[in-house]
Formats: C-alpha cells, structure tokens, sequence
C-alpha cells in the first residue's frame, strides 16, 4: 500500500482560450480504482491530461502529496505519477523487451548504469501483464489486445504508484477489454497501485470502480461507490437518456438498461 | 481536416453567400477585374508607352519603340490569363480528387516532374521543338502526379494532407537535384535551363503560346466538365461509389485534366507554385464549395491572380523585373502556412 | 537469478552488443576512407609516407599533397559530415518522422539564401559569408518553430509550415541568382553546390568547436529524445520536459548543421540520409545519433572521394550526393509511408 495523495482543487483549463474544465474539485482515493464516465465532450480526457501534467490548468492546481504537480520536477514526478495516453507511438521494429524498458526512463540518469533491480522492474512487469514470451517480438506484429498489455507493461516497469489511463480500452473487443480491466485489477489488488481511468462503457465501469467519478459541462456531477452514483437519475442528467438500472446477477453492481423508443417489451419510452 | 474543413469553409462561406444571384455578381466583378489587370498589363511596363502608341499597337504597329514593347506585352498578357487560369483550375481539381486541402500542383511535385523531363530532353536529346517540349512537360507532369500520389497514399490513413505534401516536397527535392546533376555538365544549356527554371511569362511570344493552346483547351474542357463529379467525390469514396459514381474512373479523369493544364503551362512558363492552392481557397470562401461554381470561379481568379502578380513584378524592380513565379511564391508560401496554423493538429 | 530474468538480459545483452559492432564497423569504415582519401588520388602515397607526414616528419613529394591537400580536406569532410548526420539524425528522431530533416524543413534553404544574399548583394565573401548562413539558419529554424506554436508544438504542424518556409526561401534563391552578375553568381553556385575544395585545415576549428559544444549538448539529452520517439504525451508522463528537450535539440541540430553548411556549403541529403541509413543497419535499439553521425562522416568522404579520383571528370561532393541521394530518398518515401513513418 502506497500513501501518496493526488487532490485537484478548483481546476480549470482548456484548448484555445475555450474552458473546458470549470473549478473541479476532487480528491483521488489512494489505493483504489477510481473510473471516469460521461458523454462526449464532457471534459473526462482533458480532466485526465490536467491530472497528469500533460495541460497546465488556468485556474486550481493539482497536488500531488500537497505539493504542485506543476512545480515538481519532471522525472521526480514520473516516479510517482504514470500515465499511459490513448494513442502512444512505437518506434518501427521496437521489440517489446525494449519498449518496456523505456518505462524505466525517470529512473534513470545520462551517466547512470543499467541495473539488476531495472532488469527486474522489467521482468515483473512483463509477468504482471502476462507478455514474456513476446518478449523478443517486435510491438509492430502484435494484436491489439498485446499491444495494449505490452504499453501497460511500460508503465508498469515505470514503478509508479499512481497510474492514470485514458481510456484503455478502447479498439480492443470485449474479451481484451475485460482482460485489460482484470490486469488493472489484479495490478491494484497486488501493489495497491491507485488507478485513474477515463471509460466509455458505463457498465464496465460499474463494475470494475471503487469509486465512479461522473462528470458533464466540466464538473463533477456524482462521485462515490458505484451503487450510489450508476442510478436513473444520474443517467439522464449526465447522457440525456432515460434508463433502467438493476443489479448485474454477476457482481450484484449496478448495471443500466437503456430505455429506446422502439423494441420494448410491454411499454413504450417515457 | 480534408471534406471536413472545405465543408467548414462552406459554412462560413454559405452565411455569406447564399444565392445564385450574389454568386453572378462576384463572377461579374471577377470578370470586371480580369478586364482591367489585363487592360494595366497592356499598358504598363518597365517603359511608359503613349495611349496614342498603345492604341497604335494593338492595331499591329511597330514602329516606335514604345508600340512594340506593348506587342510584346500582348502575348505576355495572354499568356498570363492562361497560365493562372490553367494553374488555379489544376489546384481545384487536385484539391479535389484527394480531398486534401493543400494539395497544389507545385507542392506535389508534379511541376517539379515537368521540368525534370524537359531538362532531361533538352541535355540528352537535345529536344528544340515546341510540341516535343509540350508533350514530354506533360509526360513528366502525368509521372510525378502518380507517383507522388501514390506514394502519398500508402500505409494507414491513404492520402493524408501531411504525407501527400511530405511526398511532393521530397519528390521535389530529389528532382531538383537531379536537375543539377543532369544539368551541370552541360554548361552550354545552364542558363536557359536556370532562367526557365524560376516560372514566368517574361519572354512569351505568340510563336510560343499558340502550340499549347489545343492542350490547354482540352484540359479547360475536361476540368470543367468533371465538376459534378468532384462534388460526388467530396463526400468521401464510400458514399460516392454508393451514388452511383465510378470513383476511380472519375477520379482518373479529373486528374488527367489537371495534369494536361498544368504540364502544358509548365512546359511554356516553367514551374509557377502556389497559384493552385491560394485562388481554390480563396474562392471557396466567396462561393462555398460547389465545384460547378467553384471550378469558372478558380480559374477566372487565377488569371486574375497572375496578371496582378506579372504586373506587380513589372513595377516593383524597374528597371528590372521579377518574375512571377517569385512573386507567388512569395505571396503564397505565406498563405500555405495560415492553411496549415488554421488546421487543428489532430486533423493532420 | 531467475530464468526468465536471465533470459532478458541474455536479449538485452545481445541487442547491445549488435549495437556496438555495427557502431565499430562504421568506425572502421570512417577511418578506412580516411586513410584512402590521403594516399590514393591522382598520385598515390604509401601508407607508411602518410604516417610520416601526419607525424609531422618532411617527406619529399609527398608532403605538400598529403599535408596540405588531402588532409584539409578529409578533416573538413569527415567533420561536416559528423555535423550533418548528427544534426539530421536529432531532427528525424524528434519529429518522429525521417522525411523532416533540415533539408525539407527549410532550415539549408534559409542558410542557402542568406549566403546568396551576402554573396550577389552585398558583395561579400569569406567567413562572413559563412557567419551570416549560420545565423540565418538558426533564424529560419525558430521562425518555423515559432509558426508551428499553438497550444505546444505539433510536429506535424513543423514541418508543413517547414515546408511552406523552405519553399519561399527557395524562391528567393532562385530570384537572386538570376539577377547576379556572372562573376558574383559562380561564386554562389559553388557554394550552393557544397564541397570541399580549397579545403584549409584551420576551417575546422569551428566545426570542432560545433561538434563539442552542441553534439555534447545533444548528447546529454539523449534519452529524453529516445523518449520523444513514443509520443509526446509518453514522453511526458515518463518524465521528459518536452518543450525544454524539444527547444534544446532544435538549437544544437541546427548549430551543427549551419556551421557545417557555412564551411562547406549545403552537401545535398547528408543529413537526410544518414539517419535512416543507419537505421537500417542498426535496427531499432538505442539512439541513433552516435550511428548517424558516422554514417554522415562515410557518406561526404565517400562522396568527395568518388567526385575527386573515381569519376572521369571532377565534381563537388554535393553533386554525387545529390545524384545518388535523390533515388535512395524517394524510395525512403515509398518505405516510410508504407510502414507508417517512424525512423
């Protein structure tokens, strides 16, 4: 277990002059999975990137152990904080043993030497994902859903204990998603690492959330326990859509029905 | 950035524009203006010339010096109105056929592939003959426009603005300096290639102009005529094939017309750049995006365009002059680089 | 040490050994046509007379060709090479894209121009000359980094607006030229062309002076370029100050390549090719600026070495490497676009 804190407090920002973010405040849960839900253009990806460095916010800071983010140094901050984008490049012909190496960047020095315990942060980390034997692959001939463990194995061997994902699973199928979630899980469960992540799937996020964080117009709407955020009202305030939430008979989360205008047996839509 | 930005510019532009009926008053003040840059480029020059004399000329005097320095003007300016119509009408279309905002005949090399053939003609084939220059421009026009295109196409995403204007900036430079090489040992050709390499309309004669005229006329017909089916294009290849369009075939056309306008005005002028990308842009902004529109628009302010910039060449270095391929390219690398800021990054 | 460990570093061990023997065999190549370039040409040197003369002894016929001919110019031409293969190799890494080197980006053609103004216009020659690229260069590179700023810096956005810049700068050149007088415009063709003859051994103190100042400053970043290479927003979250190495890199690779550019002249896809020729003889491991760099010192002793004793009649290195560096670049394209873009 980590005790690292990471609080935004009256965060705004944006792109051109136009605000996007309008004073968030929010405290990140240490040790847990906190998932980010809302429609589109809502401000969740732009929330992440402030979180993560990438934006430098007008308004609010984010601090990390009561320390702005913007104000540590850079390679001391990727010690602590990760982050993996929605689209990193990989060089042509980069075997996946060397991307995942790239992870120990902040680690290391221009003169300092490459260590036994920088081969085993590698190791663990291409265990953890379950990529060992692609170890010597190049990354350009994986799948999708490799492709994607062999980018978390980089952030893995980062060591971080903070991770923040922009919607990792995106243009994977259903199986690689729920395969990547699980990783994230086990990740959080073995090293207590607090996860940050932007989802699309509202059900998967129900499900695989310690905490449900749902924004729209650039605020916090609902953040809480996925059973007292995921209910109808939530849904229709937040997407503009009328629902029906149960419980899912798997995990006993919550899980929403949309309600259509056709198709519906023995009622018709609200 | 590709349909969608021209499709934003129409927006902007259809707020402004809405009707036919504003769109037959630009076209009449675009014919206004050609008229009086033409009747300036008839009279102004490095020298000033009498009215009395102008008018002398145009009637085929020659006696004084100052009527036959507007005989030399004559064919110049007629060949400016074309060459700018020609130029501007091959950047719509191109623009067009890959949807890509920046394409242009000199950005993607195909201007660049007309002079490399015809240096290439004349240092080893010793190649004289108007026609034979016209034809292997053009040749060398059709080659480079394929090969830049498909080169510009391959790999993930097709014919994206950014590869297809690496493709023909590459190209460009590896012709270039193949022109060197090709040239260099041939020392007696290095300065009428070096001169005809920079793109003007300086030294036309009639001799000169009239051999491209039947090409140029071809290629006005067919880029005309292929509007309705750019406007088919536009929309993308998928929804295209689904209107019943022969996407290829369509295309193919299109580009052929282009290719034919610009070789042949490469082969008489040299490369001129730029006059393809800025007047399509500027026109769609007055007009929107209506090929059937925007194809008499391009090519009406293209001529505009390159009387205006030959005259400002004859005025700015008197007693010399700069050519109008500098002045373009001047004024429009600029206007490249406003397209390329306007864009959004992720649309590149 | 648990198997799998081992394993990895069997891999790991075996990647940087490949790294090392390729780096040695350029080295090995460098130093080979080196040697070549001072005792064979129109007259040949034994090899044991060129030792002498390097060692500073006066050997009869030999030591004027050898010490003040050819040694010049296989200094001058193994540094610029140096000097373009890093600077281009540092562009193409940043930018992530082996098609945006100085060459296209507008950065020779601002240097070009500059000289040919000094030269038609102002009538200049000399150092100056060279001084005035330099500084032009260096201009032209943050006006392109200036113009492509919003909300950061896409490298996308470089180098279209390089391309826009290289264009109008080209256009300049070429108006320039056709108003020079004939004596004025010889001039400046030669040095457009780029060579390295007339060679004069104390023309290499700011070259070396280049290569320590900024290819140390490159090479202590490094790692943050290695970086740059998976995304700017990867980058970042591994620690990199994106702006900051971005910044420093451009100065470096541009002070490299204008200095070198005013001693020489612009030697055509130097700087350009040499990267992704040592790309494809490394392989994707490590950073290939060390690789380049050698690669560009091989291609302008190699060039200049075909231009002056293999070729029936003489030319500037800057043709050769132009003559056979447009073939192999347009089909860096058709590699580049296939496979997606990356060095």
């Amino acid at each position: 277990m980590t005790d690292h804190t990471l609080v935004a407090t009256g965060l705004s920002a944006g792109y051109d002059g136009k605000t996007i973010l309008h004073g968030l405040d929010l405290a990140i849960p240490t040790g847990r999975i906190t998932i980010i839900v809302g429609a589109n253009a809502c401000g969740k990806s732009t929330f992440l990137r402030t979180l993560s460095r990438l934006l430098v916010p007008t308004k609010g800071h984010v601090l990390l152990d009561g320390a702005s983010i913007h104000r540590t140094p850079a390679r001391q901050l990727a010690r602590t904080l990760g982050l993996l984008p929605q689209a990193p490049i990989a060089p042509e012909g980069i075997t996946v043993a060397d991307l995942v190496s790239r992870g120990r960047h902040p680690h290391k020095s221009l003169f300092s030497r490459w260590t036994r315990k920088d081969d085993e942060a590698i190791d663990s980390a291409l265990a953890a994902t379950k990529t060992f034997d692609l170890a010597e692959r190049p990354v350009d001939e994986l799948s999708g859903g490799q492709r994607q463990r062999v980018w978390i194995a980089m952030a893995l061997a980062q060591e971080t204990d903070i991770l923040l994902l922009d919607e990792p699973t995106t243009f994977l199928d259903i199986h690689h998603q729920i395969e990547v979630l699980d990783l994230l899980t086990d990740l959080n469960r073995a090293r207590g690492t607090t996860i940050v992540m932007v989802l699309h799937d509202l059900n998967l996020a129900a499900r695989y959330a310690d905490v449900l964080v749902a924004m729209t117009g650039g605020q916090i709407h609902a953040f809480g326990p996925p059973g007292e955020v995921l209910t109808e009202d939530m849904v229709r305030t937040v997407f503009g859509l009328e629902s029906r939430v149960i419980a899912d008979p798997l995990s006993h989360c919550p899980m929403m029905l949309p309600i259509g205008r056709h198709r519906m047996a023995g009622h018709e839509a609200a | 950035m590709t349909a969608d930005s021209l499709q934003a510019t129409a927006k902007v532009a259809g707020r402004a524009v809405s009707s036919a009926r504003s769109r037959g008053l630009w076209l009449a003040l675009l014919a206004a203006a050609l008229a009086v840059l033409a009747v300036l480029s008839v009279t102004t020059g490095t020298r000033a010339v009498a009215w009395a004399d102008i008018a002398a000329a145009l009637g085929g005097a020659q006696e004084t010096i100052g009527q036959s320095a507007v005989a030399l003007r004559l064919p110049r300016t007629g060949l400016a109105l074309l060459a700018g119509a020609a130029l501007s009408l091959a950047g719509a279309i191109m623009q067009g056929v890959t949807r890509n905002p920046l394409a242009d005949p000199g950005i993607l090399g195909v201007n660049m592939g007309a002079s490399l053939a015809v240096v290439i003609g004349v240092a080893w084939f010793g190649m004289a003959s108007a026609q034979a220059t016209i034809w292997t421009a053009i040749t060398g026009a059709a080659g480079a426009a394929l090969f830049v295109y498909t080169i510009g196409s391959l790999g993930r995403g097709g014919a994206t603005p950014l590869k297809l204007a690496l493709a023909g900036a590459a190209t460009s430079v590896a012709f270039s300096s193949l022109v060197i090489a090709v040239v260099l040992p041939r020392g007696d050709i290095a300065g009428g290639i070096q001169a005809w390499q920079i793109g003007g309309v300086g030294g036309a004669t009639g001799d000169r102009v009239l051999p491209v005229l039947p090409f140029l006329v071809i290629g006005f017909a067919i880029s005309l005529l292929s509007a309705r089916k750019l406007n088919s294009l536009a929309l993308g290849d998928d929804v295209a094939a689904g209107l019943g369009e022969h996407v290829a075939a369509a295309r193919a056309v299109a580009a052929f017309g282009a290719i034919l306008l610009c070789g042949a005005t490469t082969a008489v002028c040299g490369p001129i750049g730029f006059v393809g990308l800025m007047v399509p842009h500027l026109c769609r902004l007055l007009i929107g995006v209506d090929h059937r529109w925007l194809l008499p628009f391009s090519a009406l302010g293209g001529a505009c365009l390159l009387l205006a910039a030959d005259i400002l060449g004859r005025i700015i270095a008197r007693p010399g002059e700069i050519d109008v391929g500098i002045i373009t390219a001047l004024v429009g690398a600029p206007f490249f680089i406003w397209i390329v800021r306007r864009q959004r990054v992720r649309d590149l | 040490m648990s198997p799998t460990l081992e394993r990895l570093v069997r891999h790991r061990t075996r990647r940087t050994r490949r790294r090392w023997t390729v780096i040695c065999g350029f080295l090995a190549l460098a130093v080979f046509l080196f040697g070549l370039t001072l005792s064979v040409g129109q007259s040949v040197v034994a090899p044991r007379d060129v030792l002498r003369v390097l060692a500073g002894e006066p050997v009869p016929g030999a030591s004027f060709v050898v010490g003040q001919l050819r040694l010049p110019r296989a200094v001058l031409a193994t540094l610029a090479g140096v000097c373009f293969g890093l600077g281009g190799a540092a562009f193409q890494t940043m930018l992530r894209n082996p098609l945006a080197s100085p060459d296209i980006i507008g950065i020779t053609s601002g240097a070009g121009a500059a000289a040919v103004f000094a030269i038609v216009v102002l009538q200049m020659s000399g150092p100056i000359v060279s001084l005035l690229a330099v500084g032009a260069g260096l201009c032209v590179a943050l006006a392109v980094y200036g113009l492509s700023f919003r909300n950061g810096v896409g490298g996308t956005r470089l180098i279209l607006v390089g391309i826009g810049v290289s264009t109008m700068l080209q256009s300049v050149i070429a108006y320039l030229l056709s108003t020079a007088p004939s004596w004025s415009l010889q001039e400046a063709m030669r040095w457009l062309t780029g060579s390295v003859n007339g060679a004069q051994l104390q023309q290499a103190l700011p070259l070396l002076l280049a290569i320590g100042l900024f290819g140390s400053l490159l090479l202590s970043r490094v790692r943050d370029l290695e970086a740059l290479r998976l995304g700017d927003e990867t980058a970042s979250a591994l620690g990199v100050q994106v702006n900051r190495t971005r910044m420093t890199v451009i100065v470096s690779a541009v002070g490299m390549i204008a200095a070198a550019t005013a001693i020489t002249g612009p030697i055509a896809f130097v700087a350009f090719l040499s990267g992704p020729i040592a790309a494809r003889i490394v392989r994707a491991s490590g950073s290939l600026l060390l690789p380049a760099a050698l690669v560009g010192a091989i291609l302008v002793l190699a060039g200049d070495y075909a231009g002056q004793v293999l070729l029936p009649s003489r030319y500037p290195v800057g043709v050769i490497t132009g003559a056979l560096g447009a073939p192999y670049l347009l089909l860096l394209i058709v590699r580049v676009n296939r496979t997606g873009g990356s060095l």
